[in-house]
Formats: structure tokens, C-alpha cells, sequence
């Protein structure tokens, strides 16, 4: 009877099989022989220097090729860069006098006529008012006090050069990344050329194309802005495809029924269709771009960029947080109003024939009227055209005395436990990672490539590693997968607990949900002033303000997994008579582990990308190679260190994407 | 009921003395899949379910005949993966269809180049979608009028022209909402008035009432029958809904796994299923409601009888009348003159089946 039934049972699960061990074992095995013959053979602890393929200096051969020598017949190469340069630089003159510096009429001799700026609160009270009429009072109020801030804390010029760079390069990202998305949208081919170099995109730190820009483009505002609408632009270009790929099959019939021509359909039935959709990607250029401030301001961008930089650099770290803060709070006031612009176009307005032109376009005029109104006024005023000094908040020197405090008091204790973490866990972990023999590593991940995701996936997955090896950066970026490693365990840590919490009850969910917002709106330097101001320098500052950036992901996967289990299936658990923990652990959490190690990716993806800002605070990994890139110019280095973050990161990315695919598949959720 | 005999795959050649065909499609294949036009060339043009199977093709429609007549609701009903949104698709040539002809008003429609097919698009055709396919950014008006702003009507003349639409399919007050705002019901009005505005020669309309509730969707049907009466547009409708079909049709063409197993009035397909499949969708129809009293009838003159009934009414229409009299009726053509009578017992039969006898059509389908 037993015999007959498990005839019929089907086979066990592959993974518990004994065959499928072995693979895995048989790569353990290899390398720890690897491990023990590293005593013999020094080549395989240490990628020997003399195997080192010198592709950073073909790379920067290259770059000074084109520079110099390239022309294309009519005008050289770097007349091009230079024509381009100058084509962004004009909008942005514009702004930046209309927002900050006025413009001198030179009228002869030492005689000039300065037409001033716009006033402070001119602009203030135009956004204010634009912020109530697409949204409701509270987001008036929100922007009232942004601007607020920014006045009151003496950063107003700073912000202003700043939006002036984001109001030329938002633009310009956004008719670029759709211009490029419709692209890939009509063609095949386009959209296969385009996938692979988004990817690398949005996985290569911002550094290293901060290096190639530097050299092309020079020193100067019009670089920073260029570099901020490649890093702003990847995720436009994206959105465009999907929004324009998800519209309805049947809307596209309907075009074609109606008879719409080639541009009739992309700007009367498609553009519109999607713009939902679009307007996401708008708001997402928006966010990088603010979010590049500071980088950008490494190759000249100034504004609030550069005061944080400095003072950052100086270790003044009252200057350096209101800076941060006026980032911050331009990020948060930008990023409600493009939301409130894009919830406004899905509400329909019913439009009355009979409504006047003025009520038509109330907000509009309103704009105009309050600058003009301002702009004429603070000719009388002068408190109106720049916000009056004496009327500005310095907290400068009430943080270095917090910082003067806690070193005093809590310097001990807080060294203690860095001190401990450190001899511990921190450096026990990373000689792990270095000491590991390079080609059983190799194997390991292609192992793990293969029983994941089959032959192709294993082969890539060795071809990177063995890349980031022969490229000579093997112990940098062990350096850099124990810093990611050890904070994506911590974020996960702490993240998790959250998102299980978050989950459960509605209240915390709100407020999980929130916080995590805010805390994706903060630049990512941000997230250094309070620890180099806590910690000084060093590994252990890294992995403190890693963490603290990875943190949101982690919570908000974990939540979002446990709340799409399916409630029929909660309920069947709770009719089997599962006590709360048993449903968390017996049911919720493995059928939102996909979704959970997705969260990881993301973790890992954001922990990377803050990994080369640490560089700041003195870690000793690719991110510092690509910084040391960056101000020597090298673009070999920076490029080639960048290039192997960027394979770190796509490892990472494939063999948990494929986990997670198959194993939701396997549940039946895919 | 000489039509219901014929062979399945054969086209339905209009009945005699009915309007000339608008659009005629002969031998139309589609194969899905990749090189399926030299598949079709290698197998001569008629190749089985099996090889297409094993070609790994995918054979959506295969082999269809069938003309719609000038002013006729024709309509294609099949479950979902029978081919049907296929071939509408292929009629309107939204898919290009991989062998077969193609005759709108005469001429032959796969001929047609790129400009022709918008132009023909623009002027002859109007289509209603499943998902009403409304463009979320415009209002009701703005919708409706969108077919003419694409040709480049003048804005009065086609806001004029949408209003009419609007005013028609009763949305009057309703043009500067925006589709969001209406229920799913009102969204099909819509997609109606938008297909109607530009006043197409033939009307497709693809599952249009699929996608409401039951409710409302017998309104809308009735709706359908309200205009066509107006409009007499030469249309095809595609449905899953078996009653639908048999409220709404002129002729049925039933499909199944992309070939047409039977094209007929409904009485014909009601009365005599030419397979075993199209009987059991017909199995549960009230036969009353599809018979005619001309197939009960009969032939004959009038003596001995009591009373007229057209010879074109359905049985349920008459059957108190003659259950009823103490005579037989008589049937009268459309001119009114006596072509034959009506027994008592044969509507009895129709009204209650499953007596001793079985109604033999029935039963000869079956066998």
C-alpha cells in the first residue's frame, strides 16, 4: 500500500536532492583547498601585479586622444563638447540672474546699471501661491516653510544657484529620457541597444562619470549640470518605455481605427494616455537631480552643494547640516509640488465656456503678478530684494559646541563601542573577504549563478568577477563587498524587525512609511555630517552611514511583502488554528521572502551607491579609488574602479533577481 | 432551413432576394507565429490542426468564409480562444491576415496600401472595443469628437457632430465629463457615439457589453437594438455570450478552435446544430424565442382557420393566440397573403420539449 502511494507522490524538490548539493559542495571544497594551497602559491591569495591587464590607462590613452586629436573634418571633437557646453550654459545665465546675481548693464567707464534679482520673497510667495492652487493649504503651507527656511538660514543665494542648475537640467533630463524612450518604445533594436547601458548607468557610481565629464567638459557649473542629467535621466528613459508600453492594446487599436498617423498617435493617443505614468518619471529627475547637488558640486556646481562640501571638508558641522538641510528641504517642497502637478492631471477640471481668461489661467497670472508686484516694490524696500541680515539664524557654533560636548562627555563610551564592533566583527570580516583565494571565490558565485539561474547566468556571473581580478582591483573590492556586506546585514537587521512591525499594525505602517519617505528624499550625503560628527573618519563611520541609507528599503519591502500574501490564505492559516507567531513564520514570511529579498537587492544596490560617497570619510576601497580618480582626472581609474562597483552590483542583482524569480515561481506567485 | 443543412466550413451564401454582401472574406487564415505565410505555401494552402500544431504555429483562424450584407447585424460568437477578436481584427486588418481574401464594397481590401487603409479607416469603419478604449485625458465630448479632429473636421463642425452622437446614445449633459467619472456603462455610450461620429459604412464591435454587469447589459443591448433600428448599419459583433448572439443577430457564425463551424440565422442554429458542440450552447435555449412560425407552418391555404399571424413572428410571439383559439391560425406573408397554417400541437411541442417525441430537428442534429 505505502509502495503504491509514493509511486504516485511526484519527485522531491530538486534543491533537497542530494545531486543538487553537490555542485555546491564540490565549490566549498575547491575553495578551501584553494584556501590551504594559498600558503604554496601566492597568485592565489593575491591577484599577482604582473598579470594585470592595463586597461585604466588604454581607457585614459583614449580619453586623451579624443580630447586633443579627435576632429571630425569640420570641427574637432573638443569644439563639439565646447558648442554643447555653451548651449546649456545659456538658459542657465538666465536663470541665474533672473534667481541670484541680477545683471549688470555696463554703460562705460566705471558706470554700471545692476538690474537686481528677483526678490526672495517675491519667489517665495509666487511658489506658495502656485502650491495652492494645484494642492490645498497644507502644501502652500509646507513650501511657505521651505522657502522659509531658507531665507531665515542665510542659504537663500546658495539654493538659488542651485535651483537655477535644476531648473536647466530637470528639463533637459526629462525631454532627453523621453526623447530616448520613445526611441526604444518604436524600435527593437533601440531598446536593446538602450537596456544594457541604463543598466550600467544606474549602477556605476556617479564618480566615475564625474571623471570623463571633468575632461570633456572642464571645470565649472555647465560640467555639473551635464553630469546631473546623465545620473537623472536613465530612470526618465525607463518610465518612458513602460508607461508607453502599458498603455492598453485596445487604445492603440482604437488609434489605428481612427486613423491616426505615425505622430498623430504618439501625441494624441499614446503621450497622453501614459502621462500618469510619465509624470512619475518626471518627479524621479527631479529627486536625482537634487540628490546630485553635492556630487556635483565636486566639479564646480556650487550653491548649497558647495557649502556642504566645505564645510564637510573643514569638519564644521553646524554649517555643513544647514546646508544639508536646505537641500533637504528644496528636495521635500520640488518633490511635493511635481506630485501635487501629477495627481492634478488625473483629476479632471470641468472647464466652463463661460469662465473668463483670468479665472482660466488664475495661476499663471497669479505667478507673474506676485514677481512683478515684488520685483517693483523692493525697489523701495530693500528688505524685499535680499532678506535682511540681521534677520538670519546662524546655528553654526550651537553645533560645533554640541560636537565639542560630546567629544568631551561621551568620547569614551562611544570609542568603546567603535573600538569593540571593530576588533570584533569589522575586521575579522574583511580579512575573510581579502584572504579568500580570488578563483575559489570566482567559482563560488559562478556555482551559485549556475544552480540559480542556469549556465548563462553562472558564466556571467564568473566573467564580472573575474574582470574586477584581472582589472587588478580584487582587494578593493573586497574591501568594498565587506563594507556593502556587513551594512546590508545591519539595514536588514534593523529593517526587517520594522517592516514585520509595520506590517502588522496600521499606525506604525503610517509612520514607517513616512519616515521612509523622507529619508529617500535626503541627498545621501546628508547622512554623513551626523556621523563623521559622531564617529570622526574610518570604516566604521562608512558602515554607520551605509546602514542608515540602505535602512529604507528594507523596511519597506518587508513591509510591502507581508501585506501581498494573499488574505484567503492568511485566513486558511488562522482556520488551521495558527497562533500569531506561527502565522508570521509558518506562513507570511516564506511566502514574502521574494518580495523581502528583493527588498536585499535594493539594500545592496543603495549601500553600493553609497559606498563611494564614504569614500569622503577615509575608507580604503573602490569608492577611494575612484575619488583619488576624480581629483587626479584620471579617467582610466575612475572609470575602470566605477566600472567594477558597477559589476559588484549587477552580481549582486542577478543572482538575487533570479532567486527571487524562481522561488516565486516555485510558490506560484509569478 | 435548407441553410442549417449545410456543411460546416462552407460559407453561408446569403439568403435569396437578401441585400448584396459589403464585406466578403474567402479562405482567411491567420497562423501566429514565426514564418507562417511559407508554412501555409508548403502545406498548399490547407493544412490540418495537427501539422500546424506540430509546426509550432499557433492557428487563430483557419480557413474562414463568410459575407456580411448590407444593413445585417452579423454576428461571430465563440468562447475565448476560438479566434474570434482574431478575425474582426483581421477583417478591419488592425492584424494582417496570412492568406485569404479580403472584399469591402467591392474592392479588395488587402490590396489596399498604408494611406488607402487610413483613409478607408478614417471614412468606412468605426469599432467598439471590449474595454471601451476611451483616452483618459479627454472629455466625453472631446472623445467622441476625436475621430474627426484626426481627419482634421473644423472644430464646430465636429463638436456639433459629437454632440449629435451624444444626444443619440442618451448622454446628453454628460460631454464635459471625463471618463473616469462615468460608470462602465456610460463609458460603452461613449465608445458607441465615438465609433458612430464619423458615420461608418461597417461597424465592429468587439465584445462590447463583455465587460458590464448582467444588468446592464441587457439595457445595453437593447440600447444596440433601439439604434440599429434608426441606423441600419451593416455590422459585426463579436460575443461569447451565446443569448446574446441569438437576441441580437441577423446570422451567426459560431467558431471554435479558429474555424467557423456553422454560420446561420439563430432559428437555424437553434433548430438544427450542425455539430455536437454548437448543440450544447443551444441545448438550453428556449426554442420559442428563436423558431419562426414560418418553420412550424403548415403550407397551405387558409380554410378552417381562425385568426393571422405573420409568418415571420417568433413562436413565443404567437403561441398564446393558437394555444389558445379553438382554431388553427393562418400565416400570412409579409404582403399578407395566406401562405399556410399554424397547428396547435407543433407549438405545444416547441413550448414544452422533452415530451414523448423529441423535436425531430433536434434529434437529427444529435445523431
Amino acid at each position: 500500500m505505502t509502495a503504491l502511494s509514493d509511486a504516485g507522490l511526484p519527485a522531491r524538490p530538486r534543491l533537497l536532492r542530494p545531486a543538487g548539493l553537490l555542485p555546491w559542495a564540490g565549490a566549498l571544497a575547491v575553495l578551501a583547498a584553494l584556501w590551504l594551497a594559498g600558503g604554496q602559491a601566492g597568485w592565489l591569495n593575491s591577484y599577482p601585479d604582473a598579470w594585470i591587464l592595463p586597461l585604466r590607462d588604454w581607457v585614459s590613452e583614449a580619453m586623451r586622444w579624443l580630447v586633443k586629436d579627435a576632429s571630425f573634418g569640420l570641427f574637432t571633437f573638443k569644439e563639439l563638447t565646447r558648442a554643447f557646453a555653451g548651449l546649456l550654459d545659456l538658459p542657465l545665465q538666465i536663470c541665474l540672474i533672473l534667481l541670484s546675481r541680477g545683471f549688470a548693464v555696463p554703460l562705460g567707464g566705471d558706470a554700471g546699471l545692476l538690474i537686481p534679482p528677483l526678490s526672495w520673497l517675491g519667489v517665495t510667495g509666487a511658489l506658495v501661491w502656485a502650491a495652492w492652487r494645484v494642492g490645498d493649504a497644507k502644501l502652500a503651507g509646507l513650501v511657505a516653510g521651505c522657502f522659509g527656511y531658507l531665507a531665515v538660514f542665510g542659504q537663500w543665494n546658495s539654493a538659488m544657484v542651485t535651483l537655477s542648475s535644476i531648473l536647466v537640467a530637470v528639463p533637459v533630463g526629462i525631454l532627453g529620457g523621453a526623447a530616448l524612450g520613445i526611441l526604444g518604445y518604436r524600435s527593437r533594436a533601440a531598446e536593446r541597444a538602450l537596456t544594457p547601458v541604463l543598466d550600467l548607468m544606474q549602477t556605476v557610481p556617479v564618480f566615475a562619470y564625474l571623471v570623463p565629464v571633468l575632461f570633456l567638459f572642464g571645470f565649472g557649473p555647465v560640467s555639473a549640470m551635464i553630469a546631473t542629467i546623465i545620473y537623472a535621466m536613465p530612470p526618465m528613459v525607463r518610465v518612458t518605455m513602460l508607461a508607453l508600453r502599458s498603455v492598453p492594446a485596445e487604445v492603440l487599436e482604437f488609434g489605428r481605427m481612427a486613423g491616426c498617423s505615425r505622430r498623430q498617435m504618439l501625441w494624441k493617443v499614446l503621450l497622453p494616455s501614459a502621462r500618469h505614468s510619465l509624470m512619475v518619471g518626471v518627479n524621479q529627475v527631479i529627486m536625482l537631480s537634487l540628490n546630485m547637488v553635492i556630487i556635483a558640486s565636486m566639479i564646480g556646481a556650487g550653491g548649497l552643494g558647495h557649502d556642504v562640501l566645505t564645510s564637510l571638508r573643514r569638519l564644521q558641522i553646524g554649517d555643513g547640516l544647514e546646508a544639508g538641510v536646505a537641500i533637504t528641504v528644496l528636495a521635500i517642497s520640488l518633490d511635493r509640488l511635481s506630485q501635487a502637478i501629477a495627481n492634478r492631471t488625473s483629476t479632471p477640471v470641468h472647464l466652463q465656456a463661460d469662465q473668463s481668461y483670468a479665472v482660466r489661467h488664475a495661476t499663471w497670472l497669479g505667478i507673474v503678478a506676485i514677481l512683478a508686484g515684488t520685483y517693483l516694490l523692493a525697489f523701495f524696500l530693500p528688505a524685499l530684494r535680499s532678506y535682511p541680515d540681521w534677520l538670519t539664524l546662524d546655528t553654526g557654533p550651537l553645533f560645533d559646541d554640541l560636537v565639542q560636548w560630546i567629544n568631551v562627555h561621551a568620547y569614551s563610551v562611544l570609542d568603546a563601542v567603535k573600538s569593540w564592533l571593530l576588533i570584533h566583527v569589522l575586521i575579522p570580516f574583511k580579512r575573510l573577504l581579502v584572504e579568500a583565494p580570488w578563483p575559489g571565490v570566482a567559482l563560488l558565485l559562478a556555482v551559485a549563478g549556475w544552480r540559480i539561474g542556469g549556465v548563462r547566468l553562472g558564466l556571467t556571473v564568473a566573467l564580472l568577477t573575474v574582470f574586477i581580478a584581472v582589472t587588478g582591483n580584487w582587494e578593493k573590492a573586497m574591501v568594498s563587498a565587506y563594507l556593502c556586506g556587513i551594512s546590508v546585514v545591519l539595514a536588514m537587521a534593523i529593517g526587517v524587525p520594522i517592516g514585520v512591525a509595520a506590517a502588522a499594525n496600521e499606525r506604525v505602517h503610517r509612520i514607517a512609511q513616512n519616515t521612509v519617505d523622507t529619508l529617500q528624499t535626503l541627498p545621501s550625503f546628508v547622512y554623513l555630517i551626523p556621523v563623521v560628527m559622531l564617529f570622526q573618519v574610518g570604516d566604521f563611520s562608512a558602515m554607520i552611514a551605509i546602514t542608515a541609507y540602505a535602512l529604507a528599503p528594507a523596511v519597506r519591502y518587508t513591509d510591502h511583502g507581508l501585506r501581498g500574501v494573499s488574505s484567503e490564505v492568511i485566513e486558511a492559516a488562522r482556520m488551521s488554528g495558527c497562533r500569531p507567531w506561527q502565522l508570521l513564520w509558518k506562513v507570511r514570511l516564506p511566502l514574502a521572502l521574494p518580495e523581502i529579498m528583493l527588498g536585499v537587492n535594493q539594500t545592496i544596490m543603495m549601500a553600493l551607491s553609497m559606498l563611494v560617497i564614504t569614500a569622503l570619510v577615509g575608507t580604503r576601497d573602490l569608492g577611494q579609488e575612484v575619488y583619488i580618480a576624480l581629483t587626479r582626472a584620471d579617467t582610466g581609474l575612475g572609470l575602470v574602479a566605477g566600472v567594477c562597483v558597477a559589476f559588484l552590483a549587477i552580481i549582486a542583482d542577478r543572482l538575487i533577481g533570479a532567486w527571487s524569480h524562481k522561488r516565486k515561481q516555485e510558490l506560484g506567485l509569478a | 432551413m435548407t441553410d442549417g443543412q449545410n456543411t460546416p466550413t462552407l460559407a453561408s451564401p446569403a439568403a435569396p432576394g437578401s441585400p448584396p454582401a459589403k464585406l466578403i472574406c474567402r479562405g482567411l487564415w491567420k497562423l501566429f507565429g514565426a514564418d507562417a505565410e511559407r508554412f501555409l505555401e508548403r502545406t498548399g494552402g490547407d493544412p490540418s490542426a495537427q501539422q500546424i500544431a506540430d509546426a509550432g504555429l499557433i492557428g487563430a483562424v483557419r480557413d474562414a468564409d463568410l459575407e456580411v450584407g448590407e444593413g445585417e447585424v452579423f454576428v461571430i460568437m465563440g468562447l475565448s480562444g476560438s479566434g474570434k477578436s482574431t478575425i474582426v481584427r483581421c477583417l478591419s486588418r488592425l492584424i494582417e491576415p496570412t492568406a485569404g481574401e479580403l472584399v469591402f464594397e467591392g474592392a479588395d481590401l488587402r490590396r489596399a496600401d498604408a494611406r488607402q487603409l487610413t483613409e478607408i479607416r478614417r471614412h468606412k469603419m468605426g469599432m467598439v472595443f471590449q474595454h471601451f478604449a476611451l483616452l483618459p485625458h479627454l472629455s466625453v465630448l472631446g472623445n467622441v469628437a476625436f475621430p474627426l479632429e484626426i481627419q482634421g473636421v473644423a472644430r464646430g463642425e465636429r463638436e456639433a457632430r459629437a454632440m449629435e452622437m451624444i444626444d443619440l446614445v442618451g448622454l446628453s449633459g454628460r460631454e464635459t465629463y471625463f471618463p473616469s467619472e462615468l460608470s462602465g456603462g456610460q463609458q460603452q455610450r461613449v465608445g458607441i457615439a465615438r465609433s458612430l461620429a464619423v458615420k461608418p459604412e461597417i461597424w465592429f464591435l468587439d465584445e462590447p457589453f463583455s465587460a458590464l454587469d448582467p444588468l446592464i447589459r441587457r439595457e445595453m443591448q437593447d440600447e444596440f437594438l433601439r439604434l440599429q433600428r434608426v441606423l441600419h448599419k451593416t455590422i459585426v459583433f463579436i460575443t461569447h455570450d451565446f443569448d446574446e448572439a441569438i437576441r441580437l443577430a441577423d446570422r451567426i457564425a459560431i467558431m471554435k478552435d479558429g474555424e467557423i463551424v456553422q454560420i446561420g440565422t439563430p432559428e437555424e442554429v437553434v433548430t438544427a446544430p450542425a455539430t455536437q458542440y454548437v448543440a450544447e450552447f443551444t441545448r438550453d435555449v428556449p426554442r420559442a424565442k428563436v423558431m419562426s412560425v414560418r418553420a412550424l407552418m403548415t403550407p397551405g391555404d387558409g380554410a378552417g382557420t381562425e385568426g393571422t399571424v405573420p409568418a415571420d413572428a417568433r413562436v413565443n410571439e404567437v403561441a398564446h393566440e393558437v394555444v389558445h383559439g379553438r382554431k388553427p391560425v393562418a400565416v400570412v406573408d409579409d404582403a399578407g397573403a395566406v401562405i399556410g397554417r399554424l397547428e396547435r400541437a407543433p407549438v405545444v411541442d416547441v413550448l414544452a420539449p422533452g415530451g414523448p417525441e423529441p423535436a425531430p430537428a433536434t434529434a437529427a442534429a444529435a445523431s
